[in-house]
């Protein structure tokens, strides 16, 4: 049974961030990593790059396809796990710990808002489960 | 589940692809098949329409064995890859490619015209599992009533699998050991089920379409509508081994003839990709900054822990150890032309 703790935010792609002052580390859920299935490669921005919300910044692949990763708010990679180079499947193993994926510098912590807490998303994919 | 030809059939199984991939390599997998098409033809000429229309030498099959052989167009193209069997000098048993089954049995009824010889198209009354894997022969040896180490490989026998009467045939699509047993659909469930329990202490795993795709192509197995097609010469797909010019006259034989003695423009070859990232189907490939090819097949090799796949190259350029560059998504990765296939399993 897929887990979504209390202190994220997440979005309908699936992507979750968690706030850290004026910085978020940014993941995919444990219901994405799911339904990729085992991951063989995560594509990651360089440090310094510049997204706004909702921008691809990267790609994780399974043995049969990929998927684009798309930045919960806008603001700047500080950070990017550089373990799931070799190591991609902790994102399989541990999306919200040891597979995280970047870190930016929020541009308006305001966008936080705008996304779903851990209650909304669970509502959100039980809803898609029916269609 | 996804529709595979007009069949629901599922991508993978909980295990999931790497590890339904690696049961296959180290231990037993089963595939249930059974959308692959059946076309059987029987009668005095039978031989003779087999000739007319495949590429391999059909003449120089025994009772009971299996060749990999092409339906041919006038072109030297592929109307689908197959295998013959000969069930008897009179009657050959040809499993071809699902979404082909249709096409397939027009052209050979075309062809069948002047010769007396019946086609049927008997796909309907056909299951059609694969147990593949070093363990397959210990999981189905004890369901079944002959002799399996007397099957050689690309050899059948008829006999009975729990029961039920089945073609049993030492062929597979992995590049391992391993069986495909054909027989009534009636008892698919059953049979499927009473396998996956005899191989269960051997670690045996349900496989899906994408672990079907992952080992054919480790083992350099062509998939028709990827990396064969209508388009696409038999001496240009590298099966020159099954492209038999001198058994006589068959369809496409006069330009394969003129091209073997002018040489191929292009080659079918595997490639690794050396940069991080995965080559997929349809990636631009490039030489030089040009596009020259797309990737026909493009995936990770879960048993090989690399990235491989399958282009056709321009001729100059389909040497062992030539560099090339693959478009993927707007990111350029390097990749070399490698030896084939990428895996062979050790006898």
């Amino acid at each position: 049974m897929a887990t979504y703790p209390d202190n994220l935010y997440y979005t309908k792609d699936h992507e979750w961030i968690r706030a850290e002052g004026e910085s978020g580390v940014v993941g995919v859920s444990d219901f994405a990593q799911e339904q990729l299935g085992d991951i063989v490669h995560v594509q990651l921005p360089k440090i310094g790059e510049k997204f706004s919300a909702h921008d691809t910044f990267g790609e994780v692949e399974s043995v049969k396809t990929f998927s684009e990763l798309y930045l919960p708010v806008s603001g700047e990679v500080i950070e990017v796990n550089e373990l799931l180079t070799d190591s991609p499947e902790l994102v399989n193993s541990s999306p919200y710990d040891e597979g995280w994926m970047i870190k930016i510098k929020m541009k308006d912590s305001g966008e936080l808002d705008s996304l779903l807490s851990s209650s909304e998303y669970e509502d959100f994919i039980e809803s898609q489960k029916e269609d | 589940m996804i529709d595979f030809g007009g069949w629901d059939m599922p991508v993978q199984y909980p295990a999931g692809t790497i590890e339904e991939h690696l049961a296959v390599r180290t231990s037993a997998g089963l595939f249930d098949v059974s959308h692959m098409g059946e076309i059987e033809i029987r009668g005095p000429q039978a031989l003779e329409l087999v000739q007319l229309i495949t590429s391999n030498d059909a003449a120089k099959l025994a009772e009971g064995q299996i060749q990999y052989s092409a339906l041919t167009y006038p072109e030297g193209t592929f109307v689908d890859d197959i295998l013959v069997h000969c069930i008897r000098g009179d009657y050959f048993f040809i499993c071809v490619n699902a979404a082909n089954t249709e096409k397939d049995y027009e052209w050979v009824l075309r062809q069948a015209g002047n010769f007396d010889a019946e086609v049927f198209n008997t796909s309907a009354n056909y299951s059609q599992l694969a147990i593949q894997g070093p363990k397959s022969l210990a999981v189905l040896q004890p369901l079944v009533d002959v002799d399996l180490a007397e099957i050689k490989y690309y050899w059948f026998r008829r006999g009975q699998v729990n029961g039920v009467s089945a073609m049993i045939a030492r062929t597979g699509y992995t590049g391992e050991d391993g069986f495909e047993v054909y027989f009534d659909p009636a008892e698919s469930e059953r049979i499927w089920n009473e396998i996956l329990e005899a191989g269960n202490e051997q670690g045996i795993l349900p496989c899906g379409l994408a672990a079907r795709n992952t080992l054919r192509l480790e083992a350099k197995m062509a998939l028709y509508g990827n990396d064969i097609d209508q388009t696409t010469t038999l001496l240009e797909a590298d099966l020159g081994w099954i492209c038999k010019l001198g058994k006589g006259d068959f369809i496409g034989r006069d330009v394969l003839a003129r091209q073997k003695e002018a040489g191929v423009q292009r080659k079918l070859v595997g490639f690794e990709v050396t940069d991080r990232g995965i080559a997929r189907d349809h990636n631009p490939i490039l030489i030089d900054g040009k596009e020259v090819s797309v990737v026909s097949s493009g995936s990770p090799a879960p048993f090989l822990k690399k990235n491989i796949g399958l282009a056709y190259l321009p001729i100059e350029h389909s040497t062992i150890g030539s560099p090339i560059e693959i478009d993927v998504r707007g990111r350029r990765l390097a990749a070399v032309v490698v030896q084939t296939p990428f895996y062979k399993r050790n006898k």
